[in-house]
């Protein structure tokens, strides 16, 4: 199991063939109160970079990136239900969709954490 | 923080209160402070939330014919408005629209003004070249604070009694903690309170002096927003505009009797009109049947899926908890309760067109 993240914050957990997408603690961070999701329907096609979810906070309306291009397995409907999770574990319980990758180098263009990481402090 | 943008006079202490800057008007304003949108604007419904509104413009208008030269360019009636009584009105254009709206203050020997910030240059040009035989002073060495919410009365009647017994809509001189303070009882959220207009120099220490009360806590421009849509109240810019009527903005209710009758105002006939025969569209309140926000621009259309309108302002309501709009529909849709839908993102949903305010006001009963 390796983690991928994206510039536009968000990561993508592969076991095998399947990846779970969710987004980043920098994205929630710089959203805001998140009180608003919409996940893609199970069974779409994603293409790497394409819109896959919509996150809104109080304020502003924010699009989330697939990170890699696959079919949607399943949704997290807890985030549905509860949107605030995203603020509050964004990186592990509020995870918004699985794939199953159909194009597995796309994760070659993706940072792992420590560059990930070096990326949100050149940021700052 | 925004380069080249204005500073107000609390600047330095939204960055020590760690509040996330923005440009807004011009200036560099507090969006929010750490503890986030939410919390901020539940705080202001449910104790006192400290508003930093330094941005907007202030002034006073000096002269014997005050009144009516007032008058000749806005539809509130200031003939009957009583010392230290407040009134909202809006400056208006010769078509009818809207160039800015306006609290105006009968404060005795001259009049009052709050305008908005991004309309405050040319408000302030249009009123000098305008008010025939009075003298404007735009008053730039002041700040405007805000205490809003059910606890501010309790706050502010601490530190001077004589603000918690004020009316609604009413303005009081006084000095609070030591520093000379104009009191308006009134505000842009739907709760109580108040807008104190101040020397900038002393705003600072003033502001340290309202935080250190246990009810109060800093509030932001996200907050801000926020809880005026839930009280139905129009931002000017988005819900109002130089091509948007009274009428139409359903702000009949601050054009009195004589004034609809009289006229004498700029766009009157049209206004006149609108009032006889009724406006082809009006502002309404929007609340959506499923979860997702419709924000500003969004397309409002009927059940065969025509246009009827679009969203002005719209976004999640806190303590409605749910989305909530406000937005122009042709007036055969108006009526409360009517079905129409949002086209967010490409995608209807269901909404009813509702009264406002979408959170009961509960300003001071006189």
């Amino acid at each position: 199991m390796s983690t991928y993240f994206t510039k536009e914050h968000e990561w993508v957990r592969v076991t095998g063939t399947e990846g779970v997408v969710g987004i980043t603690d920098y994205a929630q961070h710089a959203l805001g109160d998140v009180v608003f999701v919409e996940l893609p329907e199970v069974g779409k096609l994603l293409t790497k970079g394409g819109e896959a979810a919509v996150v809104e906070s109080v304020k502003a309306a924010s699009e989330v990136f697939s990170p890699v291009s696959g079919e949607v397995l399943t949704i997290n409907a807890t985030v549905v239900d509860q949107p605030a999770l995203i603020n509050d574990s964004p990186e592990d319980g509020a995870w918004f969709f699985s794939v199953r990758l159909t194009n597995p180098a796309e994760l070659d263009g993706l940072m792992d954490r420590a560059a990930y990481d070096a990326f949100v402090k050149s940021l700052e | 923080m925004v380069p080249d943008h204005a500073r107000t006079p609390l600047h330095a202490l939204h960055l020590e209160l760690g509040a996330k800057m923005v440009p807004f008007a011009g200036y560099d304003m507090p969006v929010q402070y750490p503890e986030g949108v939410l919390a901020e604007h539940h705080h202001t419904r449910q104790a006192a939330g400290l508003f930093d509104v330094s941005h907007m413009g202030q002034a006073v208008i000096r002269g014997e014919a005050r009144v009516a030269a007032l008058e000749a360019l806005l539809p509130g009636d200031l003939q009957i408005l009583a010392e230290g009584r407040i009134r909202y009105s809006q400056l208006t254009n010769e078509l009818g629209g809207i160039r800015d709206d306006l609290m105006i203050t009968n404060a005795g020997d001259h009049l009052f003004l709050v305008v908005n910030a991004a309309c405050k240059v040319a408000d302030f040009a249009h009123l000098r070249s305008e008010l025939k035989g009075c003298v404007l002073k735009e008053l730039e060495d002041r700040a405007l604070l805000a205490l809003q919410g059910p606890q501010a009365a309790d706050v502010l009647g601490r530190l001077s009694p004589p603000a918690a017994a004020m009316p609604f809509m009413s303005c009081l001189a006084q000095d609070i903690a030591g520093v000379p303070c104009l009191v308006s009882r009134s505000g842009y959220t739907g709760e109580d309170g108040y807008e104190i207009s101040l020397p900038a120099d002393r705003a600072e220490e003033f502001a340290r002096r309202l935080l250190a009360e246990p009810e109060v806590r800093p509030i932001g421009l996200g907050a801000r927003d926020s809880l005026r849509l839930e009280a139905g109240l129009c931002l000017y810019g988005s819900d109002i505009d130089e091509t948007t009527t009274p009428v139409e903005a359903a702000l009949v209710w601050s054009i009195s009797k004589r004034r609809r009758e009289q006229g004498g105002f700029p766009g009157a006939a049209i206004i006149q009109h609108q009032l006889r025969e009724g406006p082809a569209r009006l502002r309404v309140g929007i609340r959506s049947l499923d979860k997702a926000p419709a924000r500003a621009h969004t397309q409002i259309v009927d059940g065969e899926g025509r246009v009827i309108g679009e969203v002005t302002s719209g976004g999640f309501g806190p303590s409605v908890g749910g989305p909530v709009a406000m937005g122009y529909v042709q007036s055969a849709f108006a009526v409360p309760g009517t079905s129409v839908s949002l086209m967010v993102r490409g995608t209807p949903r269901e909404a009813v067109v509702a009264d406002m305010p979408f959170v009961p006001h509960r300003y001071r009963k006189s």
